[in-house]
């Protein structure tokens, strides 16, 4: 069975992003990035799945810039066997990536579908569930546990207050949340295999597919500081302020 | 212009979250109808047609709607979708799984966690885990969104007399099934709704130690529990109890972080809380510019203090 992999690009967790002083975004020039973190829990268990031997290929896709290519080595070097790239400067919403993603889907036949459940860039959580809707196939979203078959998924997700598990028939759509595995590290030696690996660059128009922002930003902006109060010298004087100012116990 | 809301429920009871959801689409303005699609349903559609501001309810009713697939609960929604001008879900599990599904065959974009109406085409939305906030318009026919719960008050659950209207369930999808579902059994309120939480972080140690400090203080307030990610990770607390960006969103009266640094995903997950209470020994750690009231204090000697003068 073939899985398909999405990754995207986005300013490294690790960053603390700044609003541009004319609000028209984030700063990030200069700013390191890397694989959205959920994506790479995606790819590893698609790694998983393949070294269990569901899987016998793994495609990973980015939609994106140029600079995409260094997100898919990465894939590649965590285990993916090749790699496309629908290559745009233009500012591609979740709803054109799913179309995109589509288009792909209809063109190479995956078994499994697997997406991060959001981008922690833009926070949308939208993607994965597009793309099931666009193609008609099935959902389980934000899974802690991935069961394949040959014929069916079984996924364990997380749900408010708990977790429920969901049978799918294949072909099938599966994001991924923070438990489902712990990425391993990329080795040297997989860096270097990943070079040699096949990666293939598409237009969104040789997919038939308009990637037109649907939403507009009109602006960004700082979120309202939240101000440091007192520091209290002791218990009881905490367990005072909560009660007489705060009112709150 | 009217609102079509998708209400969370468990067929008995309308959850918190359809509350605030109502808030938001009666400050867009125009009608604001209720979906309520379960089995055996009748209580929560009765529920939602006396919340305050309901004109409407719509009520599906049919086993494959049960347990709230999203292939079944968007192609409900899609049966009565015409003629809305918004569409709102609760950005919880629950609507973050089914409200794309209904934009994406809408052929419309969607806005994900909406936290402050501007007008009928334009939001608020917190991007960069809260470190940014986007205004964004969005001009398309119709508005299918999902409404971060922490920026809207409750509606009023009584007060409301809205008519309920039966309509014809959709057919199951086929595709998915329900297998079964393990819900943490609670004594003490949920993270999402409760009013005070005691959270703790990685200075627990263990998942022993977390238990034996920080249950009993919760429970003397009558508090949900909650936990940062790196007490998570480590195991010390369940991974639904984590607040920040990639867990829950909470905006209770009162927030205890004990032994909490104050990572910047952390923050982004509770700093609408009303008022916050930092107990941690680094007296540099992020959380104390966030927190209204500060102690430096060993967490081991200070929350069981607390416990003994509350």
């Amino acid at each position: 069975m073939r899985a398909l992999v999405a990754v995207k690009r986005v300013v490294d967790y690790n960053v603390k992003v700044r609003v541009k002083s004319d609000g028209t975004g984030v700063d990030i020039a200069n700013v390191k990035m890397s694989m959205n973190p959920f994506d790479e829990i995606a790819i590893e268990e698609a790694v998983r799945l393949k070294e269990k031997g569901v899987v016998t290929e793994i495609i990973a896709v980015s939609c994106g810039v140029t600079q995409c290519q260094e997100t898919l080595r990465t894939a590649m070097a965590i285990g993916a066997d090749r790699a496309i790239l629908v290559e745009t400067d233009a500012e591609l919403q979740p709803l054109a990536v799913a179309k995109l993603l589509k288009a792909l889907v209809d063109k190479e036949q995956p078994g499994l579908v697997i997406l991060g459940k959001q981008a922690i860039d833009d926070d949308c959580n939208q993607t994965g569930q597009m793309l099931a809707a666009l193609a008609d196939l099935p959902q389980a979203t934000f899974a802690s546990k991935v069961d394949l078959t040959a014929d069916s998924v079984t996924v364990a997700r997380e749900i408010d207050g708990g977790s429920e598990t969901l049978k799918l028939t294949l072909p099938a759509i599966v994001t991924t949340d923070l438990r489902l595995n712990e990425p391993r590290y990329v080795t040297l030696p997989n860096i270097m295999k990943a070079k040699k690996k096949p990666l293939e660059t598409i237009k969104p128009d040789a997919l038939g597919v308009d990637v037109a922002p649907r939403i507009k930003t009109l602006k960004v902006s700082e979120p309202p500081k939240r101000g440091a109060g007192v520091k209290v010298p002791d218990v009881a004087t905490l367990v005072a302020k909560l009660k007489n100012e705060a009112k709150v116990i | 212009m009217a609102t079509l809301i998708i209400a969370e429920h468990d067929n008995l009871t309308l959850k918190s979250s359809t509350l605030n959801t109502i808030t938001a689409a009666v400050q867009v303005g125009g009608d604001v109808h209720v979906l309520v699609a379960g089995s055996n349903a009748s209580a929560a559609a009765a529920a939602a047609a006396a919340v305050a501001g309901v004109a409407k309810v719509l009520h599906a009713d049919a086993p494959a709607l049960a347990e709230q697939l999203a292939e079944n609960v968007a192609a409900q929604v899609l049966a009565v979708a015409a003629g809305y001008s918004h569409i709102f879900f609760p950005a919880t599990a629950h609507g973050k799984n089914v409200a794309p599904r209904v934009a994406a065959k809408l052929d419309v974009g969607q806005l994900s966690d909406i936290s402050k109406v501007i007008s009928a085409d334009t939001f608020e939305r917190p991007i960069y885990a809260g470190n940014a906030i986007a205004t964004v318009q969005c001009t398309q026919p119709v508005k299918v969104a999902t409404v971060r719960t922490t920026g809207f008050d409750p509606a009023a659950a009584t007060g409301g007399s809205a008519a309920v209207d039966k309509i014809d369930a959709v057919a199951d999808s086929g595709k998915s099934a329900f297998v079964g579902k393990e819900i943490a059994k609670l004594d003490r309120p949920e993270l999402t709704a409760a009013k005070i939480i005691v959270s703790g972080g990685r200075a627990m140690g263990s998942s022993e130690k977390f238990n034996e400090v920080l249950t009993p203080l919760a429970d003397k307030l009558g508090a949900a529990l909650g936990a940062s990610r790196a007490a998570v990770d480590a195991g010390y607390a369940p991974n639904d109890w984590q607040v920040g960006q990639t867990g829950k969103i909470v905006a209770p009266q009162l927030y205890v972080a004990c032994g909490i640094s104050g990572a910047i995903q952390h923050l982004a997950g509770m700093k609408d809380s009303k008022v916050i209470v930092a107990i941690n020994k680094d007296e540099e750690a992020p959380i104390f510019s966030v927190a209204d009231y500060g102690l430096v204090a060993d967490l081991f000697v200070a929350v069981p203090d607390l416990l003994r003068s509350v």
